[in-house]
């Protein structure tokens, strides 16, 4: 029964969705203010059936209700609880589904918060409600979760073990609140476009979209790497993988965005430019989800591989895009820019800032694509792997990063270059004295680490001078305390990357019980290796001891697992962590009565993930900012009634 | 459909690399091993997604890996190694693609946007800078 009442809630929500595009766009114009009521309803009701559909499928799920081919083909009656729930978006119906539910809560919040003229308003909903629209239809016509399966089986096909894990949990529903998210920011710049209001009102009305689409790809980035980390069992955590770079490309548009939606909300400079960007950031999302979705690239997030669901999801990709570029063609020319400020100002280096980052995104895009189209064209196959983005993105990178410090000291219009450099010197003084520490103490000698390191303690040393000329903590504006750490979490994942490519050590041998290797100061000594019994899953798990100036300081147990339902097997590794440095272990084959054990000794690896929590927490203080004012208006008016 | 299906079935085994080459396999000179082992960095399974050599766990990849320190101990250069795996499986198993009038595209595109954007900051710059003197006047 649930499964008809999911399917009859996604119809119903179909149609009011075709209802919020046509009277939301309708009310676009000054006098159809009856036009806005029924498109903000139609959200509302949107909302509704999706979170029922939504609320259907993960009944059917919890319940194991092999009934529907979905939960049949993704679920399993002895996979632990949290999986069940979390295996509702673990295949392509139910994360299409989840992309739509994240779409409605976000026209609802459009709804409630009202944010920006009713005309703006009602035209970003009519745009939301086209998104809907199709994405609804996508998954009726050719996704559908719902689907019977008579006679049900016995037990289910169980879930692809490696998404069976508590980091990847949260992972999915992370990306999707930033991704379509930034279909909040795409929604408002088209809106802005269509009503002619292109002023800084659309950007001041999305900009607590685009920090929360940021916020949690920030985040959603950050947990998969970790993820990738200490699940793949080759202590790496980026592979320039296209899934990765999907999610990669709309965070560095989105993080050009807010800072060129800065500057044109302050001094109305760059608007068409900030409209082009959450236009394009939005269609980056949309391209990553074409990406991963329609089966193009095969890899373990594209549990769907249809041909007849890529050519929709491109169909609709083209009219989206398309629309919105024709849209910002014809209307663009209209709005003057009008900006006036010196060489060296706050403006100048959000320019750069936003060349940079675009240019970092445009080189993502060509490594990702690039052997897509080259094979379609001429047939001929090449690899684009991280050799490619050393050399191309890194160097992109480390200018953006070199700059960053400059950009929160110089002030709007004419910025004082002098006083800058006068207040940044100390920071560059600890740079140099970084990089020569490691020149002298460190060995293997590298150049390169040494200039990485420079640059990461440049940023560092900076946000924590920019916070401190700024005086009292507790009359700092909000919006420098969120950059200053959003901007010291970058140079602390830099030191993070720095660290674990650089400075790696990595042990592989085969060890029988009782044999050791060493690694890096430690020695390693295999112990023994047992069986167990998980819930869902078959286990050898090894004791290995630590060993360091000849008294063993820790025991470790990395895992190999072995899930007969799904017939696969996964790495669990074993992380010893000190806070600054990480001792890895990974447990390999049994080959002739021993067994292979891959060791890495990765110097501060945890601070590419301490960054990325930084990065978050400066877009969360940047967010809070915005709304305190809006929160503290919205209890007053509360306490007044 | 069989292609698909083949394809699945060995990128179900590079998941989880469970591992490279270890104990009596590995070259006994620790040098020619370490070469062995950057190259089988550089080198890509050719039947997995975007895994190198070096992380793979697929039958192929294993082969591969030995076959380098076949060749290495046979006294390959490390390009006489890379040429010889081209030669058998194309450019496709280099990470690193190469510089041919087909990849200019790739290889120069970055930085070709990168210029006509510092063009385009250059001359935002200037008309802001224009309009600010003018309006001083």
């Amino acid at each position: 029964m649930t499964g008809e009442i999911g399917q009859f809630a996604l119809a119903l929500a179909f149609a009011l969705s075709a209802v919020m595009a046509i009277s939301g766009l309708a009310g676009a114009r000054e006098t159809a203010s009856q036009s806005r009521a029924i498109a903000s309803s139609a959200a509302i009701g949107m909302f509704v059936f999706v979170a029922l559909a939504f609320g259907a499928l993960t009944y059917a799920f919890v319940t194991s209700d092999f009934s529907v081919l979905d939960v049949a083909q993704n679920s399993h009656t002895a996979k632990p609880m949290i999986y069940k729930i979390t295996g509702v978006w673990g295949n392509h119906e139910g994360s299409m589904l989840l992309w739509v539910f994240v779409l409605a809560i976000y026209s609802a919040i459009i709804v409630f918060a009202q944010r920006g003229s009713a005309r703006l308003t009602s035209a970003a909903l009519g745009v939301q409600g086209l998104l809907a629209c199709a994405f609804l239809l996508f998954i009726l016509f050719t996704s559908n979760p719902f689907l019977r399966l008579d006679p049900p089986p016995f037990e289910g096909a169980g879930l692809n073990p490696l998404l069976q894990d508590p980091g990847l949990a949260f992972h999915p529903p992370m990306l999707y609140i930033g991704y379509v998210g930034l279909s909040a920011a795409f929604s408002y710049a088209a809106a802005a476009l269509i009503t002619g209001e292109a002023d800084a009102g659309w950007a001041r009305a999305a900009r607590p979209f685009m920090l929360l689409a940021w916020i949690a790809l920030t985040i959603g980035i950050t947990l998969g790497s970790w993820w990738a980390y200490y699940v793949l069992g080759w202590g790496g955590f980026w592979f320039w993988d296209p899934v990765e770079n999907a999610a990669l490309m709309p965070w560095l548009i989105a993080t050009a965005l807010l800072h060129s939606a800065l500057a044109t909300e302050r001094t109305g400079a760059f608007r068409s430019w900030t409209l082009l960007l959450a236009i394009l950031g939005f269609s980056l999302s949309l391209i990553g989800t074409f990406l991963v979705r329609s089966g193009v690239l095969s890899s373990v997030h594209a549990f769907a591989s249809d041909p007849t669901r890529g050519v929709y999801i491109l169909a609709m990709l083209v009219a989206a895009i398309g629309g919105a570029l024709a849209l910002f063609a014809w209307r663009a020319p209209q709005l003057q820019s009008g900006a006036a400020f010196e060489v060296v100002s706050k403006e100048s280096m959000l320019l750069l800032n936003n060349v940079l980052l675009s240019a970092a995104a445009a080189t993502v895009f060509i490594g990702t694509l690039y052997p897509l189209l080259l094979d379609a064209l001429t047939g001929q196959k090449i690899s684009v792997g991280p050799p490619y983005f050393a050399i191309t993105f890194a160097p992109i990178f480390v200018v953006l990063i070199a700059l960053v410090p400059f950009g929160p000291r110089l002030g709007w219009r004419n910025g004082d270059g002098r006083a800058a450099l006068r207040a940044l010197a100390p920071a560059f003084g600890i740079a140099l004295v970084a990089a020569l520490a490691v020149l002298a103490f460190v060995t293997p000698r590298s150049l390169v680490a040494a200039l990485a390191f420079a640059l990461a303690m440049w940023t560092i040393a900076a946000a924590v001078i920019d916070l401190a000329k700024r005086g009292d903590i507790r009359t700092l504006p909000i919006g420098a305390f969120a950059s200053a750490l959003a901007h010291l979490g970058l140079g602390i994942t830099l030191l993070g990357i720095t660290g674990t490519t650089i400075w790696r050590s990595e042990a592989l041998d085969l060890l029988k019980p009782g044999q050791t290797m060493p690694i890096a100061g430690y020695v390693l000594r295999l112990e023994g290796v047992q069986l167990y019994q998980g819930p869902n899953y078959e286990a050898e798990r090894a004791t290995v001891s630590v060993i360091s100036n000849g008294g063993t300081i820790a025991t470790m147990s990395p895992e190999k697992r072995a899930y007969p339902v799904e017939g696969q097997a996964t790495a669990v590794t074993a992380i010893r962590t000190t806070g600054f440095s990480d001792l890895y272990l990974a447990l390999g084959d049994e080959r002739d009565g021993g067994w292979v054990i891959r060791a890495y000794v990765s110097p501060l690896a945890p601070f590419i993930w301490f960054g990325g929590a930084f990065m978050a927490f400066g877009g969360m203080a940047a967010l809070w900012g915005r709304l305190r004012p809006s929160l503290a208006s919205a209890t007053k008016l509360a306490a007044a009634e | 459909m069989k292609r698909v299906l083949l394809t699945l079935f060995f990128s179900l085994l590079c998941i989880n690399a469970v591992f490279a080459i270890a104990g009596s396999e590995k070259l006994t000179d620790p040098r020619l091993e370490a070469r062995a082992v950057a190259l089988q960095k550089e080198l890509r399974c050719v039947v997995c997604q975007g895994q190198s050599l070096d992380e793979s766990n697929a039958p192929l990849a294993a082969d591969l890996r030995h076959l380098i320190r076949v060749r290495i101990e046979a006294g390959d250069s490390d390009e006489q190694v890379e040429q010889y795996l081209v030669a058998r499986y194309g450019d496709f198993i280099l990470m690193k693609p190469p510089l041919e009038p087909l990849t200019y595209a790739l290889w120069f595109g970055p930085l070709g946007i990168l210029l006509i954007g510092g063009a385009a900051v250059a001359l935002v710059v200037f008309r802001a800078r224009k309009r600010l003197d003018s309006a001083s006047r």
